[in-house]
Parts: structure tokens; C-alpha cells; sequence
């Protein structure tokens, strides 16, 4: 069945002589309707036998209405999802250079041991004495993130970086009531995460910005300018999101300590000092950790993700349910207060269940894979190749905080582009006609026109000589005045720019059965 | 190392283009007294052999639903994924891709998410759903929420019959966020008088259909009270098959859906990850927290789509958004989505039947058994026993004899002595004949009888 609707309006009138087919596809490039559009409510892909007459026990509950859900059949599911898979970029088919996203390689051993039954197919609440294995694992990952971050004891039951972050926060705040403290200000950066702000205001606390700088890092004479007895905590991402290490760091955690406060550190970026510093001896006292930028398991299209926190002996007391112990006597699971021995007060549980096992076996199996050296050289590498990406470019392009080193990726800004006409968003779109994905653009927001580029440790040279190459051509046409090449991209993808003010001013959130007077007009 | 491409020599060439001497040059902005002069004193790196044979000797340690006879559930089940759907999330372009904020080579993840919305949408009887939440504890916790920014109070109202472990993920929340919660206490055998709990203080009634202990309820009278009140009804389904038998929490007045989706097309994995659904009315999409795929148009008039209304969203909104949730279960919904598609209306009704059937023929053979009680009178896939003595015990026995038959309710509420003897037991379509006569015979062996 031929997608109508997915065909070009008019067809010919906006694309160039030569592209016109009669399906509207274009090779490998195949138009796909909506299951809802091609599938049957009486199909279905999946053979089960009808079970034996049965009076139910619904309780006069029983649904009568069609829920009107399609089926399509095994051969017609898979064609269905190759299809769409193709219409999208990922970090197999390419360089994907998103800053803050730490887009690096995933290994598939990962994947293949997270499916072994032994750690796919079991349930959280079957009996302890049978987990032995997953509640092993789960204090051998915790080993090695406690000794990567020189922090007392991780909480690994936060489902994503922002929920870790929830989690952190909530340790503070659980902290200073065990104080008989109750702060309403946290310190958050301008050019944090929107997640670090989101977080707070979440807990009820006023969130006070601290600008950066005029090298794109922060002051500790800024921060105790903001300080006092009502502060909580500071949020503080380190390297920051402008790409950079937070030097004045010891003393920002110093005077946060000082005044009573907490330092809560956004871990996004924890990939750039992997094995080379230890957030722990820098005075945090939370931080969560992506398992799925560090770590290497695989975003999957915008998650599932894991977030476990690291807390320091100040908060370790205050960690969420349920939680595995490692001691002398072994691996045990903590599930409720009571067990969870003298000194402990947790704050409560923040999900069903013991966190995202999925991805804690991915995570230990990249760890295990590289080990403490390799992770280390990961760091370096990451590090390397952002700023061989860097000094490749500067000249062509703008730093907003002048000609420096940086970590783990590289910040441009838009004054280059001055008088051309071009925007950050044309230069981005036009990067995706060359074959890559675009870096991260317009964030951090604190920088005008920001490009964030994260090229990761999983480049080869000659793949970073080569997108090095493609945004060097994209620059000097840009200064040109070459603007069709970018006003106009991207002209090779699966879609050209997509309309997003219509998407928001008329919402179409979901699939509708089509009036029938358009059905009879067509 | 397999995974690192650069070679010293690729290393060399780098340093001398950016002018350094050597790789310590470029982290001189960490204070020096703390940076790490040697690897941490962890293993050094192995071949892709030696680590499966480490992570493979843990997985043996653990028994695998799939080798024994299993009716543990309790807010995540075992059914048969179909092998199709798990080669299809393992495509590149799938696994290894971001969130779609680059919508022209992302039309693959947002296509899906939209097929994803509406399907739930469907399923709940809902008008829009958004792209998915963590699971299904943190999908209602974030429903309280926005149920204290539509209705502008700040007391929820949970029903005792909720699952412990979403009563405890919102309670969490609502008292380190300064709100209150009234949770009523467990009512196994039903009875619980919810309605009357219900005044014009309350934000929101949260109640879970099958419940807890399995029971089923009519969420039309309480819709009906809480409206009245200007409250919101919060409904939990934690087994989202049973929406494929029973009526749909939208078709009874819910404000707000929230549920497990686990079900369909994810392994049980432990607890996670999983992927959480959240259904609303479309006059509170502008409340409702998360991603949202919307369809649009590109510049040549084809229909696309992109990730839409995000001034709700922390990135544009920070303080102001109405989550911090960012990434959320992708992958886990995408599974979702390709084994509903398999399944299609006729199979999931069918899928359902099935459960059904099995938890009927299960409860009818327990019920046989001297000294053990079904409490329900209604149910799905699951449903409570009340044993002589001690549940958790008699757990421990029949897993002891390779029966993994449940999860005693003590192991969630351990400071409800009166629930001490309870079991609940689920029953779905890998359960066979065998697996039902083993565990009556070796529930009998334990009991005695």
C-alpha cells in the first residue's frame, strides 16, 4: 500500500527535475505509512491459541468498546522497522559529534550480555537466595564507580542523569533536615544543564544563577558573594558545559562547605577525567554518573538510561532504598529502613525495584573490557581528539572564550558567521548533507550561536580528518556568501527542514481515523 | 584496545597540530596536587573472552524465570517477547541514536514515538499519551505532580491497595517537594471506602486497576466523587496486558493514566529498564510532563515529524518546566510499540484470554488445597493467597524445590504483621499445565497436606 500522504504535496513543483518517482521513493530511501494506515485490527503477527471456554472473573469489567489497535504480520512488522531505522542517524553510520551527549562507541558484548537469562530473565522480586549473581554484580559495578569517583558509596537505583540528579538533591535536602536545617537557595551556573534548575525547583528551592567569568568558568569570589546560611547546595557540572575544567574547584567546594552547603556536581561530563582526577577529592559530596555517555550503553533513541550517584560520607547515610551491601559477611539487599544498619537514615525510594539492571551489566562490561587503563586513555583520547578538532578549526571559526585548551569538546560561537547570512542552524543542517551529525547547537545558552563539539575517543584520525575537512569547505563557503549550500539543507536527508512552529501551534500528538468526506474525495 | 582507533603515532601527529608536548598538557587546568599519576588500582583491560567468562559465571549464580515454574509479579511480569522485535531494536540506527533533536535524520525514532503515543493512547482510552517515562512508579509520581499544577492543591489521596513500591516513590517525592500524602491502608480482601476519603482539599485520588493484591475496580464512582471535589483521578495499571480484556481506566472518567509497560516487548531484566506510560485528556497536554512526537510538515509539504511543545521541557524552561525528565525509555518503548504491532488488536484480546485463563486455573487449584484462601473475587493475571503461617517462608520453601511461586506481600510491607501469611501469584500464557500441577504439588509437599 502506497503512503498518500507521505508523498510530496505537489509533486515536482518544490523538488529538482529528476528526483520526482511515482512512490515518492527514492532507492534505499522508502516512503513508510503509519502501522495505523497499512495494518488490521484482525491481523496479527503473533500465533497464540485460543484457551479453553472460561467464565471470567472481571467482575462485570470486561471492556466491550474496539480499542482500535492495528496488526500487521511478522514479515510486514520487520520490513515496517527496517524501513523506518533508515530514515535515522546513529552512532554506526557515522561521526555524531553531539556536545554534552558523549555519543561514543557501544560495544555489543554489552549487549550481548545483558541478555544473558541469567540477567534478562530474572525478576526483581523473585527470592534473594536466587539473584545471588545480580546482587554480585550490582556491588562489583559500585566497586569500581566508587573507585573511579574516590567517593564512599554510590546509590544506583536512578533511572536516568536528571532522576540521579533528583536523587542527589534529595540527599542534601534529607541531610540538612537531619541538621534541623531548612535552606531554600541552591547555586546554579548559567550555563548549566536545564535539568540542574529543574531539579531544584522540583525540591522547592529558589534557584540563584552565577554568571560565568570572561573565560567561561567560574569564580569562587562570585560564588561566596551568593553564599549564606539559606544556600543548600551549589549544582555545578565539571568540565562545565562550555567544555572546560572548573579550575577554581577546591575552592568553590571549600567555601560551599564553609557555609554549611553541599556541592552536588552534574556528572554529564565525568568522560573527560575518567582514571585522570577524582571528583571525590575535589570535595563533592553528589554526583550522578551517566552509565550511557561514560559508560558506553547505548541511548537507544533517547534512553533508557541509568543514573547512579555517588555521595560522600556527609550523605552516604541519607542513601535511597533498596540498596546492596558488600561486606565481610557478603552481598546482601537492603529494602527497608530497618535493615539498613546503625548510623543509616534513608531518605525513601525514588523507583520500583533496584534500578536499571540492563544497564549495569552494560556498564561493567565496558569497564571490565577496558579496565583502569583503558579508561584512562578513553579520557585522553576524548580529550585529544576534541582538541585536535579545536585547533584544526580555529582559525575559521570564533571561541567564545579565546584560543585555550579544552576537554572533552569544543566550543565555537557565531561571530564568525557575522554578515553572512548563515546561521548556527543552516551550518548544523548543512553538516548533515556532508554525512554527519550535527553538533550540539544553541547550548550551552550562555554563548551566542554556540556549536558544542564532542568528537569522543571513538574516531579514528582519518574519520576526524575528514569531518575536519567537510566543516573547514562548509566554513570558507559560508564566508563566501555560498548561502544556498546552507539556507537550503538539509537537501539529501530523509526530510527536508521540518516545520516545527506548525507542530507546536496546531498539536497533532498522535493518529486519528481520517474524516470520511476525505476518504470519498480521494 | 579494541575500542580506541587512535595509534600512538595517530596520538603523536594530534599533539604536534596543537601545539603541546605531551597529553598531561591539555588537563593542566585540574589542580595538580589532585590529578592521578597512575590507573586506579582496578583490573587492567581483557579480551572480550575473559569478560564474558567473568560477567557469565555471575549470570549462572541466578535462576532464570524461563527454567523454572514462575508466577512471581507484582508490577513486572514474565510473557514470550517475539524474536522480532528484540532484532529490531538492535538495529544501529535504533540503539545508536540520540534523542531526535536533528528531526530530518531522526524520522525513524520520531515515526515510531508517534505510532507509540497513539497506540497508548488507545490502549488507555486516553486522547494523547506522551513519548514515555522512566517506568510506571516514577510515570505516577510525576502524575501527582501535575495533578498539584492543574488543580493548584497539594494533597494526593492513594489508595491503600496501591502497589508499596509506587506508594513509596511518590511519598518520597511529595515529602522532600513539601507535599502532602494521605495513603489508606491495604485492604487485601476489599472494602476500602476510598470515596468517602475524597473533599475539596484533595489534588488527586490515585487508584491501581488490577490492584495490588489483583483485584479489579470500577474507577467510575470515584471519577465521578473526585470531580465533584475539583480533584483529578490518578489510575495505575502496572499489567498493561490486562487493558486488552479490561475496561479501559479512560472509559471511567481517569484524568490521568499511568503505567507499566514493561509487558509488552521488555525482558524482566531485574526491575529495569522499563518503560513508563502517561495518557491524558488533551486540554492538560500543556501540564504533562516528558517528550512529545508531533506530526508536521518539511519544506516540500511531506509529512514528518518532530519532538513538539517543548517550552513545557527543562531544556527551554529550567526552573519553570514541568519536569526535569529529559531522557526517557526509548528503546524500551520502541519494543513496546513493535510488539503491539505484531500483536495487533486480535492478538493482544487473545494474549490477554490467555492470562486470564491460566490465572482462573491456577486460583481454582490452590483454592483446593486445605488451609489455602483466594481472596479475590476479581482479577486478571494475578491474584492473593492467604497460607497457614508464614508467606515469606513458604516462598523460601517451594523456591527450595524449584518453584518460584510468588511474592510473599511481607517482602513489601514488612510492618503489616496482619499481612504476614499473604502471597500474591500471577499466572500469564508461559505458564502450562505442568508448571500449574508442580506448583500445587509442591505447595502441598510444603504445607503438609
Amino acid at each position: 500500500m502506497l503512503n498518500r500522504e507521505g508523498r510530496p504535496a505537489e509533486a515536482g513543483k518544490a523538488r529538482a527535475a529528476g528526483q520526482h518517482t511515482f512512490t515518492g521513493n527514492r532507492a534505499l530511501q522508502i516512503e513508510e505509512a503509519l502501522i495505523f494506515e497499512t495494518g488490521r485490527t484482525d491481523v496479527t503477527g503473533v500465533d497464540l491459541d485460543e484457551p479453553p471456554a472460561f467464565a471470567n472473573r472481571l467482575g462485570g469489567l470486561e471492556r466491550t468498546a474496539p480499542i482500535g489497535l492495528p496488526g500487521l504480520t511478522e514479515p510486514e512488522t520487520m520490513r515496517h522497522y527496517v524501513r523506518l531505522s533508515q530514515k535515522n542517524y546513529g552512532i554506526d553510520t557515522g561521526p555524531f559529534p553531539l556536545g554534552s551527549c558523549t555519543m561514543k562507541h557501544n560495544p555489543r558484548l554489552n549487549e550481548k550480555m545483558a541478555r544473558l537469562p541469567g540477567f534478562a530473565d530474572i525478576h526483581p522480586l523473585q527470592p534473594t537466595s536466587t539473584v545471588e549473581g545480580a546482587l554480585e554484580l550490582i556491588a562489583e559495578l559500585s566497586r569500581w564507580l566508587v573507585a573511579l569517583t574516590g567517593m564512599p558509596a554510590i546509590a544506583m537505583t536512578p533511572k536516568a542523569g536528571a532522576h540521579g540528579e533528583l536523587t542527589g538533591m534529595m540527599a542534601i535536602k534529607a541531610a540538612l533536615a537531619a541538621r534541623g536545617e531548612k535552606r531554600s537557595v541552591v547555586i546554579v551556573p548559567e550555563s548549566a544543564h536545564g535539568t540542574n534548575p529543574a531539579t531544584a525547583a522540583l525540591l522547592g528551592y529558589r534557584v540563584e544563577p552565577v554568571p560565568a567569568r570572561k573565560d567561561g568558568t567560574v569564580d569562587v569570589e562570585e560564588v561566596k558573594k551568593r553564599l549564606s546560611p539559606e544556600v543548600a547546595a551549589i549544582m555545578l557540572t565539571n568540565p562545565n558545559t562550555c567544555g572546560l575544567f572548573e579550575r577554581d574547584v577546591v575552592a568553590i567546594a571549600e567555601a560551599v562547605h564553609a557555609a554549611g552547603a553541599y556541592f552536588y556536581a552534574d556528572g554529564a561530563n565525568f568522560n573527560a577525567i575518567v582514571g585522570k582526577v577524582r571528583p571525590g577529592d575535589l570535595g563533592v559530596d553528589a554526583m550522578h554518573i551517566n552509565l550511557h555517555k561514560t559508560f558506553s550503553t547505548p541511548h537507544g533513541g533517547g534512553g533508557p538510561g541509568a543514573g547512579p550517584v555517588a555521595l560522600s560520607a556527609a550523605l552516604a547515610p541519607f542513601a535511597p532504598l533498596p540498596h546492596v551491601v558488600a561486606d565481610a559477611s557478603g552481598v546482601r539487599l537492603v529494602e527497608h529502613a530497618e535493615e539498613a544498619g546503625a548510623g543509616a537514615a534513608p531518605f525513601g525510594r525514588i523507583c520500583a525495584f533496584h534500578g536499571q539492571m540492563g544497564m549495569f551489566v552494560r556498564a561493567l562490561a565496558y569497564m571490565l573490557s577496558h579496565g583502569a587503563d583503558g579508561m584512562r586513555q578513553a579520557s585522553e583520547d576524548a580529550v585529544l581528539s576534541a582538541n585536535y578538532l579545536r585547533a584544526s578549526l580555529a582559525d575559521l571559526m570564533s571561541q567564545p572564550f579565546g584560543d585555550r585548551f579544552c576537554m572533552h569538546e569544543a566550543l565555537f560561537d557565531d561571530r564568525w558567521l557575522e554578515g553572512t547570512g548563515i546561521t548556527t542552524l543552516d551550518f548544523a543542517k548543512a553538516m548533515i548533507d556532508e554525512g554527519f551529525h550535527p553538533m550540539t547547537v544553541y547550548f550551552p545558552l550562555v554563548v551566542r550561536g554556540a556549536m558544542l563539539i564532542e568528537p569522543t575517543e571513538s574516531e579514528s584520525k582519518a574519520s576526524l580528518d575528514l569531518m575536519i575537512a567537510a566543516m573547514r569547505d562548509l566554513a570558507m563557503a559560508a564566508k563566501r556568501g555560498d548561502k544556498a549550500r546552507f539556507t537550503g539543507a538539509p537537501a539529501h536527508a530523509p526530510r527536508r527542514r521540518l516545520d516545527e512552529t506548525r507542530a507546536a501551534r496546531q498539536p497533532v500528538l498522535r493518529w486519528t481515523k481520517p474524516a470520511p468526506q476525505n476518504l470519498a474525495a480521494e | 584496545m579494541r575500542y580506541l582507533p587512535l595509534t600512538p603515532e595517530d596520538r603523536a601527529e594530534m599533539l604536534a597540530r596543537i601545539g603541546v608536548p605531551d597529553i598531561d598538557a591539555l588537563f593542566a587546568d585540574i589542580p595538580a596536587d589532585k590529578r592521578l599519576r597512575a590507573p586506579l588500582d582496578l583490573p587492567r583491560r581483557q579480551s572480550e573472552l575473559a569478560v564474558e567468562r567473568t560477567l557469565r559465571r555471575m549470570a549462572d549464580k541466578n535462576v532464570p524465570a524461563g527454567s523454572v515454574p514462575f508466577f512471581v509479579g507484582c508490577g513486572a511480569y514474565k510473557h514470550h517477547v517475539p524474536a522480532t522485535v528484540d532484532h529490531l531494536i538492535q538495529r544501529s540506527e535504533f540503539l545508536t541514536a540520540y534523542t531526535p533533536y536533528q528531526p530530518e535524520i531522526s524520522q525513524g525514532t520520531l515515526q515510531t514515538l508517534f505510532e507509540f503515543q497513539t497506540q497508548v493512547a488507545m490502549l488507555t482510552g486516553m486522547e494523547v499519551a506522551n513519548a514515555s517515562m522512566y517506568d510506571g512508579s516514577t510515570a505516577a509520581a510525576e502524575a501527582v505532580l501535575m495533578a498539584h499544577r492543574l488543580t493548584k492543591r497539594r494533597k494526593a489521596l492513594l489508595s491503600g491497595n496501591l502497589h508499596p513500591h509506587y506508594r513509596d516513590t511518590i511519598a518520597t517525592v511529595a515529602r522532600l517537594a513539601e507535599d502532602e500524602i494521605v495513603a489508606l491502608a491495604p485492604a487485601p480482601a476489599g472494602g476500602e471506602d476510598l470515596i468517602g476519603r475524597i473533599d475539596d482539599s484533595v489534588s488527586c485520588v490515585v487508584v491501581q486497576t488490577p490492584d495490588f493484591y489483583g483485584r479489579l475496580h470500577d474507577l467510575a464512582p470515584i471519577a465521578e466523587k473526585a470531580h465533584a471535589a475539583g480533584a483529578l483521578l490518578i489510575a495505575v495499571v502496572t499489567e498493561v496486558v490486562s487493558l486488552g480484556l479490561v475496561r479501559p481506566p479512560g472509559d471511567m472518567g481517569a484524568d490521568i493514566v499511568v503505567a507499566e509497560g514493561q509487558s509488552i516487548g521488555n525482558p524482566l531484566s531485574f526491575g529495569g529498564p522499563y518503560v513508563g506510560l502517561f495518557a491524558t485528556r488533551q486540554k492538560f497536554v500543556r501540564q504533562m510532563p516528558g517528550r512529545l512526537a508531533g506530526e508536521t510538515i518539511d519544506a516540500e509539504g511531506r509529512r514528518g515529524y518532530v519532538l513538539t511543545l517543548a517550552t513545557r521541557e527543562q531544556h527551554i524552561r529550567r526552573e519553570k518546566a514541568t519536569s526535569n525528565i529529559c531522557t526517557n525509555s526509548g528503546l524500551c518503548a520502541l519494543a513496546f510499540t513493535i510488539h503491539l504491532t505484531l500483536l495487533g488488536e486480535a492478538g493482544l484480546k487473545r494474549l490477554a484470554r490467555l492470562n486470564h485463563a491460566s490465572a482462573i486455573a491456577l486460583a481454582d487449584a490452590l483454592g483446593q488445597i486445605p488451609g489455602v484462601t483466594v481472596l479475590n473475587d476479581t482479577f486478571f493475571n494475578e491474584f492473593t493467597i492467604r497460607v497457614p503461617g508464614s508467606a515469606a517462608s513458604v516462598i523460601d520453601a517451594l523456591a527450595a524445590k524449584g518453584v518460584l511461586g510468588g511474592v510473599p506481600v511481607s517482602r513489601l510491607e514488612p510492618a503489616r504483621k496482619e499481612l504476614g501469611d499473604l502471597i500474591v501469584v500471577a499466572a500469564t500464557e508461559v505458564n502450562t499445565d505442568e508448571d500449574r500441577a508442580a506448583y500445587v504439588a509442591v505447595l502441598r509437599e510444603v504445607l503438609g497436606c
